[in-house]
């Protein structure tokens, strides 16, 4: 594994973990206002995955979307300012925490559907078999968005059509409030992909290399034309589903996916082999670009809405 | 001139717009096996190839959500549903995703998608294969929503629905399939959001879409000597050139929209709001809206018939309204 790559993945890691701890603030703070979800915990699987893509590739992400996006290559201040309702954030002001969009580097957005990104990636991956171009496209679902319909309509025809798709199911063992033994009769999902004759992969999804090489091979498989790939990420959700819901999971189950090894940022630390020098300086950095991101959104206008209805209410 | 059916207008555009667009593909059940189940894309896989013609599994809430995204990638898909009513399985990528995304994404992507969706009834085919579900998205923001009556428009409308940026939402009728009408020579275009005077008159105006531009004409023709009706084809339901309505309700004072969804939370309702807010002095009787009975379509001729508009039950309204 190059070293460099090693500390870009931890720098990206960090950043979410980082980002997300600030938003929880905001948010309790009453500086960001609805629903937000956060993936601390989950920062390996999307920085795994997307650190095998380039950025013409397009990711279509979920209502827990903020890591996906900073893994691939979002900007921070529009982010910001997206959540705190700005006129500068990246969708301007208009989609929020569920329905951030950054198309320039290759996020096709959130979704506040569970399961409704599935299909939309289908598209992209479908515009680039079409014009013959190596693209892919990444559909970032939970476990939860697994019993939907659209899971099996979308790996059905990415596997009929080959297209170059690749199906990341981000197993934080809950949907809401309801644990996955609730909801699944099986123990894994990725077994599902036989029924559609394309690999199914289970990885440990807090091991950001372990993510990054299955994802590697899946994107490779996916260039060269030989159809989708199901990737189940094993992870856990360290805080509550969503600011508004109460958390009643075991305190036993807490702890143990709190512990150090469990820990992705942790983990990674540790397997790659990172000094303390590169670490501190990560950090260093990471919390100056958050300040400036901030700073950047607290100052930024809201949108107008005179000018709003005035260019998007026709009747 | 020369004679056009409207099942080939929809062909003819299909044809003429992928040949002039590659970015344009067909997608929807058997679109590929010998031109569709009512031929709509006739010829499209022999001329275009497998590439840019996909035939898919019945997997409607897939192939909607795949269009949303390949156009979000920059293509233009246009999506066949063999009848409206299963709009009713991918109502989430119509709704919430197709109709949303660009305004969620404040405008940094567009969503240039043309739905296809085939509706009629008459046919006997009851209450699954038979619903002019229209409103479900008029009531969307996001969609446009066009409803071509004459060869003309199905050519002209179906051009400009692909070429719009946002989706559009073209309803065919399947009555009207076999109907044949004299059209220009060479290429023409059906603007969104500019309606048809199907008829001049100066006695009331009949609003009329899809098939009851039919029965409204037919009413008309039977009113002749008697009532002087005027009557309007919106062809375009969003955008909608209300002007044209507001226009000849002026001159006539009385308004009747007809169509063959339930009258209840319709189009024809919606007409009649905007008219009454813009309009209401214009007024000189109640405005009438006529549509099918609320409920499920029944199946027996009688019955299917005694639920849905006719030119006899659209005339006996009209003769209410005006006491003639
Ligand atoms: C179609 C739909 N049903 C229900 C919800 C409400 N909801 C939002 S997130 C969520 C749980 C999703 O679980 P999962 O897919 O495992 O994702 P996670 O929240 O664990 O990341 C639910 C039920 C929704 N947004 N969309
Ligand atoms: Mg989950």
């Amino acid at each position: 594994m190059e070293p460099d790559l090693v500390i870009q993945m931890y720098r990206s890691m960090l950043t979410i973990r980082l980002f997300e701890e600030k938003v929880k603030q905001l948010y309790q703070a009453g500086e960001i206002a609805g629903a937000i979800h956060l993936s601390i915990g989950q920062e390996a699987v999307a920085v795994g995955v997307c650190s095998a893509l380039r950025l013409d590739d397009a990711v279509f992400s979920t209502h827990r979307g903020h890591g996906h996006l900073i893994a691939k290559g979002g900007h921070l201040p529009e982010m910001v300012a997206e959540l705190m309702g700005r006129q500068t954030g990246c969708s301007r002001g208009c989609g929020g925490s569920m329905h951030m969009f950054e198309s320039r580097v290759g996020f096709m957005g959130g979704n506040g559907i569970v399961g409704g990104g599935l299909t939309l990636a289908l598209g992209a991956a479908f515009a680039a078999q079409y014009r013959g171009r190596d693209g892919i496209a990444v559909a970032f679902f939970g476990d939860g968005a697994a019993q939907q319909g659209t899971f099996h309509e979308a790996l059905n025809l990415a596997a009929l059509w080959k297209l170059p798709y690749l199906a990341v199911c981000e197993n934080n063992q809950y949907a809401a409030t309801t644990p996955f033994v609730a909801a699944v009769p099986t123990a894994d999902i990725a077994p599902r992909a036989a029924g559609y004759g394309i690999p199914g992969i289970v990885v440990d999804g807090n091991d950001c290399l372990a993510v990054y090489r299955a994802a590697t091979a899946a994107v490779e498989r996916a260039r060269a034309g030989d159809g989708p790939t199901l990737l189940e990420c094993k992870t856990y959700r360290v805080e509550p589903h969503c600011g508004i819901i109460a958390d009643k999971r075991p305190k036993e189950e807490l702890e143990r996916w709190g512990r150090p090894d469990r820990d992705p940022l942790e983990h990674l630390r540790r397997g790659g082999g990172l000094s303390d020098a590169v670490i501190s300086a990560a950090w260093h950095d990471v919390e100056a670009q958050l300040e400036t991101a901030v700073t950047f959104a607290r100052g930024s206008p809201y949108p107008d809405p005179a000018a709003f209805l005035r260019e998007h209410a026709n009747i | 001139m020369r004679m056009l059916q409207y099942i080939q207008a929809i062909n003819e555009a299909l044809h003429e717009e992928m040949a002039r667009d590659a970015s344009v593909f067909v997608i929807g059940e058997d679109v590929d096996q010998n031109g569709g189940v009512f031929k709509a894309t006739q010829g499209l896989v022999e001329r275009f190839g497998a590439r840019r013609v996909r035939g898919t599994p019945i997997a409607e809430s897939a192939f909607t959500g795949l269009a949303a995204g390949a156009a979000m990638a920059g293509l233009r898909p246009v999506v066949e549903f063999m009848y409206f009513d299963f709009v009713g399985v991918a109502m989430d990528p119509l709704v919430n995703q197709m109709a949303k995304i660009a305004g969620m994404s404040g405008g940094q992507l567009q969503v240039p998608v043309t739905v296809r969706a085939q509706t009629g009834a008459r046919t006997r085919e009851a209450a699954q294969h038979s619903q002019s579900l229209e409103a479900w998205f008029l009531h969307t923001p996001g969609f446009k929503v066009v409803m071509p009556a004459t060869s003309y428009d199905a050519k002209g409308l179906l051009k400009s629905a692909i070429r719009d940026d946002c989706p559009v939402l073209y309803i065919e009728n399947r009555q009207l399939y076999y109907e044949t009408e004299s059209v220009p020579d060479g290429e023409w275009t059906t603007p969104l959001g500019v309606a048809e005077v199907a008829r001049e008159g100066r006695d009331i105006t009949v609003v009329a879409i899809g098939y009851a531009r039919k029965l409204a004409l037919s009413a008309a023709q039977a009113l002749e000597g008697t009532v002087s009706v005027e009557v309007i084809d919106p062809r375009s339901l969003a955008p909608l050139d209300l002007e044209t309505i507001l226009n000849s309700v002026s001159k006539t004072g009385h308004l009747v929209v007809v169509h063959d969804a339930p009258a209840s939370c319709g189009f024809g309702a919606e007409i009649v709001r905007r008219v009454v807010a813009q309009g209401f002095d214009l007024l000189d009787a109640e405005p009438l809206v006529v549509g099918s009975a609320h409920v499920p379509m029944p199946f027996s001729p009688p019955l299917e018939d005694a639920c849905l508009p006719s030119a006899a039950s659209l005339t006996a309204v009209i003769r209410k309204i005006i006491n003639r």
